[in-house]
């Protein structure tokens, strides 16, 4: 109690406790208490409660202890049945309690209140008895003292743990599978009668979209119990549990730790079961049922005979024991190790393995023979290489060891046919006889065709740079054929690949290819050939003879005896092409020159969009019934299996390959020369020399007749082409294989080294051409001097390329970047921080107005025209496009050769202009003939 | 006794530099106007992409997320979003007003050259130089293109897009027009590389850019040559070209640092305005007035008519 009268000073040091009371107001008394009978109690709702029964603490019940209301009493349950029929109320316990039973302190609470074994207060004695005497007679002594240390969590500490690592009730426990996500596969025991219906979600399966990298929480998996049966109780009977009998609910609810081992597996995951079902009372068979209990249907089961067995039944279950339940000792093994699995992590990188490693088998030790004893002595080797002949005979008399070696040595370098020998086997039926001693001749062939590559290398290294001329070059080029092929050809007889099977016709002309190269002859195949082939066509089959020649002949006799050609064929010789493919460029290469743009240039495809684009873009699906997507592809053979296959680095190759190159460093030692795309002048060559040549080959002869209007341009085209067409076509045909092959070895570079500088170069030609072209020249000027020279090789082209590349035009800034980065397509322009873009600016707007200044009579003139023709533009355009497409050029011209610019360009044109005006009626010929050619 | 009707308004050529935006974002490798030409969006090769008032001159917001130079971008239809392609590899679609990334594409195996929206903004058309066209669907989650069009031989160099044609240019030489409503696919030879391709406002023509420094302008449903137009210079560099607001001219960019107008029927050059030293890499014409955007370098610059009045901005930039 503070001390309200305490002076100041000491107010400090005293502490107050409690409340102080108020002062008393002035002149006021003293309440007077309220006396005891005055004194009420109200409940909760302010109603007044009045004291019952015996000192006043009993309670009321009901209306004033009556079982009615203030309106009387009435059955508040009826309901009429008509309306309510279905909500059938279930009436609990609660339902008859009041309210205060359901309160804190009532015999059924709904609040959360402590349980009795949080509780403080003394438990119950008889179960504290009870825990008592069990707690002497168990095995271990005290356990019930540790018991009571410890007080019972519902949730045990293994429980905890897996949720604190991320284990969810209902998951299973164990590393996280990945499941695959759902399929609409029918469940197998459902049955599906009639038809069954379409797989649903074709629609809605952007919205179903499951990522594939998700992973699910294994099953759920029951704990198998093992419990030992140690009672003498019948099967699966549990008796009355005595605890539960007696003390009710809450016996049964605690989960005891220290009870024996069986009902630990139970009890692991917490109490599951109790909380499951809580029954209350004694429940069972000849219990009886309670009144509150609904299922009544089983109490009095009747215990009928057909429930057992009578008979033994037919099936013996194969041990013959017939019903007898021995414990089997060896029967199960499998099983059992099968079901023992490894429990825990498996570690990365493994996985558990389905088969347990069979037991090793072991064998009893072999029975020694009598005379045995466990020391060996070695004897000296002897070999050949000893030197004193009369020892070594000695010793080889004594051990007779000697002559077992050398023929032990002499075993690894017999051959098959050696051996065979040896061992007395019938030969091979393979269908050449002598097999094996072509195999071997085949290969002293190959090595002695190396030597002489070598040889041919060492010749051509020395010989002076002149003389490295076409002649040598196509030599090249035939040696290559010489070395690759060699004698090694397939031989068409002797071997039955027929890898042209499917055609007779090409069939009969490989082989005639396979004859004439055998025999050495220079200019195969141009008998062979089919006359109605075209060039291109011609070329391409000789391509994929030499390919089948060097392929087949590496498949020797021996190879060959052993496999049989194929019974089935299998669809693997077919893929899957755009049914329509792009037609040859070359002819819109010369449509485009000759500005014939529209059915020349113009492919058109049947396409099919995917159904989805179509939605999305509000456009109904053109192919509404079809599954393709894109181009229609359709099977169709393979041109040829060599088209795909590319021909393995020999030896052979490699050296010729290391010829070219060095003849071709010879003549251009810091370009080597590549093909690009970018590569326009290389590109048109290219392009020139199968169908265009062939084009102007055709007009060549036309144009005899009328030699006189011709342009220089075909005069000489004609020129290069007239001499012996024969042996021009096969020089161009060897050069056009020895071209085609390399790309192959272009890509490669392309795509590994870092060959910057050779694209930039290109590039840089290309710029550097332009620049030093002089005005009147004619853009494909390049490609027609190539036809200009006596010969179209690739050194020539070398020659070209280097010398256009001397200047240097672009800014270092620029060579720089294109030096750092491999570059694709066009280019993007490079990143510069002009400082001086500021100051630059005036100038040129400065210089705009000039140019608009000078420009604007120029417009005014025009604009006459233009504003005439503006209103029917859009209807006349083609028309007059093409009425004007000669006239207009030429004032085109003349204004254009006010501004410097343009100069060259517009020359071009015209120049080009000129070429059409002279091949149109060509032009149109081929036009009529289109169709055919395309097939 | 009707007076004729008034004099239609020559056409205008944009002439009169109004603005220059110093970007700072590195080389500008695209401008592009909005759809109602209120605003611009440049693509920088510092992996950023800006947002601009090329009226005011003034910097709206810049998206940041591309882990390489942009190469192109788009606005959609209403302004919510953009989309823009780099040399990433990657297809990103972005909130225009949080700047966040709302989607991004991979799936390109090389660097995305252009790219465009379809009309609704539903699907995202992008070219790349793995020779494909790539259709990304904007509105499912599915990571796969709808479709892929590989039917170019080479990279694709640039992509328009109509309500129901997808225009490709690819260096290849070809142009390829796919029609999804016939359900064909149209391919044009033009030879060269081609760098540019644009639709004509009235939709009849395809106007096509070429590395042999030559525009054509070819007739959409035969392929015909309908003008050719020469003169400018492009020859290594990816530059672009367009049409004017009504069809009348047709420009294209140069790598001698001009921009050439051409008259489009005529096909003769109308003018050539000077931009700056270094190339002329893209541009942009407004969609209903003669205003013109070029990026040359690291700035670019906007044009409009002689005629033009600064007070005139349209109001609510």
């Amino acid at each position: 109690m503070a001390a309200p009268g305490a002076s100041d000073s000491e107010e400090e040091e005293l502490a107050g406790y409690g409340t102080a009371l108020e002062p008393l107001p002035e002149g006021e008394r003293i309440k007077k208490p309220v006396p005891l009978q005055e004194q009420t109690v109200k409940d909760e709702k302010g109603r007044y409660k009045r004291f019952h029964g015996a000192f006043s603490g009993g309670f009321s019940a009901g209306y004033f202890n009556t079982v009615g209301s203030k309106e009387g009493w009435a059955p508040s349950t009826f309901v009429s049945s008509r309306q309510k029929r279905a909500d059938k109320t279930a009436l609990g316990p609660e339902d008859f309690m009041d309210e205060e039973d359901l309160s804190e302190y009532g015999i059924a609470p709904k609040e959360i209140t402590t349980t009795d074994d949080f509780a403080s207060k003394p438990k119950d004695r008889i179960k504290e008895k009870a825990r008592h005497i069990a707690g002497i007679t168990s095995s271990i002594p005290g356990t019930t003292a540790l018991d009571d240390l410890i007080a019972p969590a519902k949730i045990t500490i293994g429980v905890e743990l897996l949720r604190k690592m991320g284990w969810k009730e209902g998951q299973g426990v164990g590393p996280r599978v990945k499941r695959e996500p759902r399929k609409q596969k029918p469940d197998p025991e459902v049955k599906v009668y009639g038809c069954a219906l379409p797989p649903e979600g074709s629609e809605d399966e952007e919205d179903e979209y499951q990522p594939a990298n998700v992973t699910f929480a294994p099953k759920d998996v029951m704990p198998v119990d093992l419990t030992p049966k140690e009672n003498v109780r019948g099967l699966g009977y549990q008796g009355l549990d005595p605890t539960k009998a007696l003390f009710g609910v809450s016996g049964g609810e605690h989960p005891s730790l220290f009870t024996d081992g069986s009902e630990k597996t139970s009890n692991l995951l917490g109490d599951l079961r109790h909380s499951k079902g809580r029954k209350l009372g004694i429940s069972g068979q000849a219990f009886g049922v309670g009144a509150l209990e609904e299922e009544d249907d089983d109490i009095y089961a009747t215990e009928t005979l057909s429930k057992y067995d009578t008979v033994l039944k037919d099936e013996e279950p194969g041990d013959m024991l017939y019903g007898w339940t021995a414990p089997k000792q060896y029967k199960n093994k499998k099983g059992m190790e099968k079901e023992i699995r490894y429990i825990g992590k498996i570690l990365d990188g493994f996985s558990l393995a389905s088969k347990s490693s069979a037991t090793k088998k072991t064998y009893l030790p072999p029975d020694l023979p009598r005379d045995y004893r466990p020391v060996h002595y070695f004897r000296p080797v002897i070999t050949a290489r000893n030197e004193n002949p009369l020892l070594l005979q000695a010793l080889v008399e004594s051990t007779g060891k000697l002559e077992t070696d050398a023929l032990q040595q002499n075993r690894h370098t017999l051959n098959a046919s050696q051996r065979r020998e040896l061992l007395g086997e019938t030969a091979l039926k393979g269908p050449s006889p002598s097999v094996l001693e072509y195999l071997s001749g085949k290969d002293k062939e190959r090595i002695k065709e190396v030597k002489q590559a070598a040889e041919q290398q060492m010749k051509t290294q020395t010989l002076p740079q002149q003389s490295l001329n076409i002649s040598s070059f196509s030599y090249g080029v035939h040696q290559k054929w010489q070395m690759a092929l060699g004698g090694q050809l397939a031989t068409p007889s002797s071997s039955d690949f027929k890898p042209f099977a499917k055609n007779p016709e090409k069939q009969k002309r490989y082989e005639d290819y396979i004859e004439s190269l055998k025999q050495g002859q220079k200019d195969t195949s141009e008998s062979h050939t089919d006359p109605g082939m075209t060039e291109w066509e011609r070329g391409r089959e000789r391509e994929e003879f030499f390919h089948a020649a060097v392929l087949y002949k590496s498949s020797n006799p021996v190879l060959s005896s052993r496999f049989t050609r194929a019974k089935h064929e299998d669809d693997t010789d077919k893929v899957e092409v755009p049914r329509d493919q792009e037609m040859d460029i070359d002819d819109k290469e010369s449509a485009v020159k000759m500005k014939m743009f529209g059915k020349l240039t113009r492919d058109k495809f049947e396409w099919h969009p995917e159904k989805l684009l179509c939605k999305r873009f509000n456009v109904p699906d053109p192919y509404s019934d079809s599954l393709i997507v894109g181009l229609p592809k359709v099977k169709r053979d393979k041109y040829s299996v060599f088209n795909f296959l590319t021909l393995p680095e020999s030896t052979t190759t490699t050296i010729t390959q290391t010829i070219n190159e060095k003849m071709q460093q010879n003549i251009s030692p810091n370009k080597p020369k590549k093909p690009s795309r970018w590569d326009v002048s290389d590109k048109e060559k290219k392009k020139k020399d199968s169908i265009s040549e062939f084009i102007s080959l055709a007009r060549s002869k036309v144009n005899i007749q009328q030699q006189q209007p011709e342009s220089v341009i075909e005069e000489d085209r004609s020129r290069t082409n007239e001499p012996l067409p024969n042996k021009a076509v096969n020089e161009s045909t060897d050069q056009k294989e020895e071209e085609e092959s390399r790309p192959s070895m272009d890509l490669f570079k392309a795509i590994f080294a870092s060959s910057s500088d050779e694209k930039s170069s290109s590039s840089e030609e290309d710029s550097d051409e332009e620049a030093h072209q002089p005005p009147s020249s004619v853009p494909n000027s390049e490609s027609t001097k190539h036809a200009n020279l006596p010969d179209t090789s690739s050194a020539d082209v070398q020659e070209c390329m280097a010398v256009t590349s001397e200047p240097d035009l672009v800014p270092p800034l620029l060579k720089e970047e294109l030096d750092k980065v491999e570059e694709f397509g066009p280019r993007l322009p490079p990143v510069s921080f002009s400082k001086t873009t500021q100051e630059h600016e005036p100038v040129s707007l400065a210089s705009s107005v000039e140019a608009n200044q000078k420009e604007k009579p120029k417009k005014n003139k025009e604009k006459h025209k233009v504003k005439r023709e503006h209103k029917h533009k859009k209807e006349k355009k083609k028309k007059r496009k093409k009425h004007r497409h000669k006239g207009k050029h030429k004032n085109k011209k003349s204004e254009k050769n006010s501004n410097s610019d343009t100069v060259d360009s517009s020359d071009s044109l015209s120049d080009i202009e000129e070429i059409t005006d002279l091949s149109s009626q060509e032009l149109l010929r081929r036009l009529k003939h289109l169709p055919a050619m395309k097939q | 006794m009707a007076f004729p009707a008034p004099k239609p308004k020559k056409p205008e050529l944009p002439k009169k530099l109004v603005q220059n935006l110093e970007c700072k974002q590195g080389a500008v490798r695209a401008v592009r106007f909005n759809v109602d030409g209120n605003y611009c969006l440049t693509c920088g090769s510092d992996k950023s992409l800006k947002l601009w008032n090329p009226h005011k001159g003034t910097l709206l917001k810049t998206y940041s997320g591309h882990g390489y130079e942009v190469l192109d971008a788009a606005g959609s239809f209403d302004n919510s979003q953009l989309c823009s392609c780099g040399a990433d590899k990657t297809v990103v679609l972005w909130d225009v007003a949080s700047g966040q990334v709302i989607r991004k594409f991979r799936g390109h195996a090389g660097k995305v050259n252009c790219v465009q929206f379809n009309e609704e903004a539903t699907v995202i058309l992008s070219g790349s130089i793995d020779s494909s066209v790539r259709c990304w669907d904007c509105r499912s989650r599915r990571p796969d293109p709808i479709q892929i069009l590989d039917e170019a031989k080479d990279g694709v160099s640039s992509l328009k897009v109509s309500d129901y044609e997808i225009l490709s240019g690819s260096v290849d030489g070809r142009v390829r027009r796919y029609d999804l409503r016939a359900g064909e696919l149209y391919s044009d030879y033009i030879g060269s590389p081609v760098t540019s391709v644009c639709f004509s406002k009235d939709g009849q023509c395809t106007l096509a850019a070429s590395l042999d420094s030559t525009l054509r302008l070819l007739d959409k449903d035969t392929g015909e040559l309908l003008g050719e137009y020469t003169g400018h210079k492009n020859t290594a560099y990816k530059l672009d070209c367009c049409l004017s607001e009504k069809d009348t001219h047709v420009a294209s960019c140069s790598e001698d640092g001009k921009v050439y107008f051409w008259d489009l029927v005529e096909g003769s050059l109308m003018l050539s305005l000077p931009v700056g030293r270094g190339v002329v890499q893209s541009l942009s014409f407004h969609p209903s007035e003669p205003g013109l955007l070029t990026a040359t370098e690291g700035h670019v610059q906007f044009w409009r008519e002689e005629s033009h009045m600064v007070e005139k901005q349209p109001p609510g930039c």
